[in-house]
């Protein structure tokens, strides 16, 4: 536990409402998920029982990078990817501050690939919240390296040429201690997974499909509309077998070293061979099976794919002393002058 | 006159040492040359220490190549030590050496033109076989050619005389093959009359754990003391005067250009009372300021950071935070770094930015030395993005600039950037300790007073905005790199108020004159020539100056530590003199500068050649403007 944590918890905070953590009233465009996410991520704040003052957001730039100007916490809008790299200067100078990166799939994967990285390898308490809306939005609709193979955009008329990359998948590899994955749609769960999120000790990222009304609309309709939702995606809760489709008459089962969706028969969900959902699987393996479902006939999984402890990057407690601060300005190898020119060796 | 006397000009003998003459010198410049992995950089730094504490002053330049462990014997891989040794204050490492220890011969051939006439030349003659003599170039034997007549050439079988010692010793031959470079150390121990006792402890020390090598380490060099004592080729040993003015008493260290930068960072932070945060990243030649830091993890926060750019963002948010956030580098990573100082400038937080120049453009000569980065220091950012800009003179001068960034940073709520430059980062010189007292305050006031916050609110006096950091209650706020509303810091898009912007943060770089103290001349009071330098070159500089001085010739120098905002002086001191010399270690980025604020015409002395100027070259130029 770092001192995040003991010190929220020794602080005497007011009772807030919504209205005490917005700063204006957002400007995005009407419909847009970016809104929905908001208000859960403000619901999650204002519920935490931490100050208000405590909290530092630091995005970087796109759509959802504006969100730090509409919440009244302290806040960075900073630059293009690198959100991680000041979120990692603002952690290490006050580790008692709560840091949230709000990033998204062009800003965090491709100009900031190289910091997500690293800020997921080392593990900081830091909670990310990726904004994937498979486009570039503020730009005005050109291809992200989350579009999916083939999409037409401005940049891509004849559809894209690049292979997408899976924001969780990229995550995991990269060492992610916490990873889920949250439509704009359901408001419950995006504020119970960022609330989970928060109280993670490590870094946590959250992956929130938006709906870009704009330029990319209805993309996500398949995995959010309720005809179709039961039978395109799975929800993930701890300790519970891995059941989906709109009789729940579905289970996913490994067989072999895949994972393959069978008909729920006689034995009910009692089969054992379903698997039983552990986000605390040591073996990043499984949550990395279940990041990259959703081809072939697999939903794709909401909630949180991957929760463990390791190791949180930290600086040890300083401990300096006027005698300490003698011998770093002095180095190893001193010597004394004396006012008659005499010299003498301070060898240590 | 410290450079250039050596052992045959106006040298006197002054007594015997080892039954042989010994002759009295003011100062000497050593330097010691062979294969990356010879061990070059470890007897140089002995032989500077054990000056150190027999009181004499220093200054030292190592010289090493790109390639780590350039294949053996060729020219690529030879590494150098260079030193200047003498009684009274030195100011560089040295033009040409009085003494050349070569261990092999790439090491003389590359070094050979540097030598000064009548010079000694000290060979390891067991190195001097035809496959090395191929290697560096040479079809026959240099040692017997006629070039070398002029010189006082010693050869010494520096292999064999380390195998004779180490007779019956239970290291592999490679192994003592390795100690051959502290026989080397011991002769030139005793052509200095150096005391062998600092070394031996020094010995004792690093090789404890490993005690074979250790015996055998301290028998070649006691094997080399006896050889040069009793060798008839060696005729006479120096002996250093001391000089008649004493320095001020205090503790004194040997310090590099980088080690002193760190310390100012540290001393920096602990005098405005807040934690210094350092994202950094390893280049060429900077990465001692961050290696220096991490070692002082009660000093410093170090973030070694995946690229350069995650560093200086790094460093951005912890000054967020409150830090004295600082970042160091070199040209290609100053580059990558544009876009995050001008998020800096933006926000106006403060930031030390060092840059210790390398040759560039791009990857360039990585380990050479330039002051190429000036006008990228000035303009190198879109839009109109005005920043302070120090340049530190000489290794220990890193620390008062460094210092004095911090301090400005803070003071004006702007990143600052450092020039350094390789030059100065490796070198390294005799340093008076400071001791904390005496070094000017940083006052540091966050804002904690909610009522009528404003977060880009000026102060009057420096137009810097508040420091409001994150955690304190009641001054929530959003910073970013949208132009923005003065006082209220509100995102805005109109026309006239980003023109006020932008003269408003041009203004506050300008106020920083305000703080610069009027120009220092040195040399003649009346001369019709002023030398101006910046950075590095000072020391060569002034040398020139002082040489000529003492002939007669009447020109003067002042140095630039400012080259944003210019001291409120320059003007005027540059139009008092019939003439201006501008040397600089690029093709005349100053020279620009100055033609482009005050429309004066100056005369250019521009050297790249990824080292700093010889005395000589500035002396010559002087001449010819005479």
């Amino acid at each position: 536990m770092d001192t995040q944590s003991l010190e929220n918890k020794a602080t005497e905070v007011p009772k807030y409402t919504r209205k005490d953590f917005l700063a204006t009233e957002p400007r995005w465009c009407v419909g847009c998920g970016t809104y929905a996410t908001f208000n859960a991520m403000t619901r999650v704040f204002l519920n935490s029982g931490i100050a208000r003052e405590k909290f530092a957001v630091i995005s970087g730039i796109g759509c959802s990078s504006r969100l730090p100007y509409y919440s009244n916490t302290y806040g960075f809008h900073t630059i293009h990817g690198r959100a991680p790299t000041v979120a990692a200067g603002v952690k290490g100078a006050n580790p008692d501050l709560n840091v949230w990166v709000v990033t998204g799939d062009g800003d965090g994967l491709s100009i900031g690939g190289n910091h997500f990285l690293h800020m997921m390898r080392r593990n900081p308490n830091i909670k990310v919240v990726l904004f994937n809306n498979q486009i570039y939005g503020l730009t005005k609709g050109q291809t992200s390296p989350t579009s999916p193979l083939g999409t037409k955009t401005k940049s891509a008329p004849y559809g894209s040429l690049d292979r997408p990359m899976h924001p969780l998948t990229v995550a995991l590899g990269a060492g992610a201690t916490f990873a889920a994955r949250v439509p704009d749609t359901d408001n419950e769960m995006l504020f119970e997974v960022l609330r989970a999120a928060q109280e993670h000790q490590g870094v946590a990222i959250v992956e929130v499909l938006i709906n870009c009304v704009i330029f990319n609309d209805g993309v996500f309709t398949p995995l959010t509309d309720k005809n179709s939702r039961s039978e395109t995606t799975i929800k993930l809760e701890a300790g519970k077998p891995l059941i989906f489709g709109t009789d729940n008459d579905k289970g996913i089962v490994m067989k072999s070293d895949r994972p393959e969706v069978i008909k729920i028969d006689a034995l009910g969900p009692q089969n054992p061979d379903i698997i039983v959902h552990d986000p605390g699987n040591p073996n990043a393996g499984y949550a990395f099976m279940l990041a990259e479902m959703g081809s072939e006939n697999l939903p794709v999984p909401f909630g949180i794919l991957r929760q463990v402890e390791d190791h949180v990057y930290q600086y040890p407690p300083r401990q300096p002393s006027e005698d300490k601060l003698k011998r770093v300005l002095q180095g190893a190898s001193a010597w004394v002058r004396e006012a008659d020119g005499s010299v003498q060796s301070l060898e240590r | 006159m410290q450079q250039s006397v050596s052992t045959n000009t106006g040298a006197k003998e002054t007594g015997t040492s080892s039954g042989k003459k010994s002759v009295g010198i003011e100062s000497s410049v050593i330097r010691f040359a062979g294969d990356s992995g010879d061990g070059m950089q470890i007897v140089g730094d002995q032989f500077t220490n054990t000056s150190a504490v027999s009181g004499y002053f220093f200054a030292t330049l190592p010289d090493f190549p790109s390639e780590i462990r350039a294949p053996a014997g060729t020219v690529f891989g030879v590494s150098g030590f260079q030193v200047c040794v003498g009684g009274r204050e030195i100011y560089t490492p040295g033009d040409q050496y009085d003494v050349l220890l070569a261990m092999n011969p790439a090491a003389l051939k590359v070094n050979l033109a540097n030598v000064k006439d009548k010079g000694i030349i000290l060979v390891n003659e067991d190195a001097f076989i035809p496959k090395n003599i191929q290697k560096a170039g040479y079809t026959d034997n240099p040692l017997n050619a006629p070039e070398l007549e002029s010189f006082h050439l010693i050869r010494v079988p520096m292999s064999k005389m380390a195998q004779q010692a180490l007779k019956g010793s239970s290291l592999s031959p490679r192994e003592v093959e390795r100690c051959k470079n502290f026989f080397a150390l011991g002769l030139i121990y005793w052509l200095y009359n150096h005391n062998p006792d600092y070394t031996k402890k020094w010995i004792e020390k690093k090789f404890k754990s490993r005690p074979a090598i250790m015996e055998a380490n301290l028998t070649v060099f006691g094997a080399g003391l006896e050889y040069a004592a009793s060798n008839e080729s060696f005729t006479h040993s120096f002996a250093i005067k001391r000089g008649a003015r004493e320095l001020k008493a205090g503790v004194y260290r040997n310090v590099s250009g980088n080690q002193a930068a760190a310390l100012g960072l540290i001393a920096a932070a602990q005098k405005a009372g807040i934690n210094l945060y350092l994202g950094s990243y390893p280049i060429t030649p900077a990465t001692d300021i961050m290696q220096e830091l991490s070692k002082h993890r009660d000093y410093a926060t170090v973030f070694q950071a995946e690229d350069e750019i995650a560093a200086i963002g790094a460093a951005l948010g912890a000054s967020f935070a409150g830090c004295l956030a600082a970042t160091t580098t070199s040209g290609p990573g100053f580059s990558l770094k544009a876009e995050f100082m001008n998020l800096a400038l933006m926000v106006e937080l403060p930031m030390v930015i060092i840059d210790v120049q390398r040759a560039g453009p791009s990857t360039g000569l990585p380990t050479k030395t330039e002051q190429s980065d000036m006008l990228q220091a000035l303009w190198g950012r879109h839009g109109e993005s005005p920043l302070p800009v120090v340049a530190s003179s000489s290794p220990k001068d890193c620390f008062d600039t460094v210092f004095e960034a911090a301090r400005l940073a803070v003071k004006y709520m702007t990143p600052v950037i450092v020039l350094s430059e390789g030059y100065l980062g490796n070198g390294a010189e005799v340093w008076r300790v400071p001791e904390m007292e005496e070094l000017p305050a940083i006052p540091v006031n966050f804002r904690t007073d909610p009522d009528n916050f404003l977060p880009y609110e000026r102060n009057p006096e420096t137009l810097a905005r508040p420091w409001a950091i994150p955690g304190t209650k009641g001054l929530e706020h959003r910073l970013g790199g949208l132009e923005k509303e003065d006082k209220t810091g509100i995102v805005s898009q109109s026309p006239k108020n980003h023109e006020k912007m932008v003269g408003l943060r041009a203004a506050k770089v300008a106020r920083i004159a305000q703080d610069i103290p009027p120009m220092e001349i040195f040399g003649s009071p009346d001369a019709d020539i002023l030398v101006l330098g910046w950075g590095g070159t000072e020391g060569a500089i002034k040398s020139a100056v002082r040489n000529l001085n003492s002939e007669g010739v009447k020109v003067a120098s002042a140095h630039l530590r400012f080259i944003n905002p210019f001291p409120a002086d320059l003007e005027s001191l540059l139009k008092k003199y019939k003439k201006v010399l501008l040397p600089e270690n690029n093709t005349g980025q100053l020279w620009y500068r100055l033609r482009a604020e005050y429309l004066i015409d100056t005369e250019r002395l521009n050297k790249v050649q990824g080292q700093p100027f010889r005395i000589d070259e500035i002396e010559a130029k002087i001449r010819s403007m005479l």
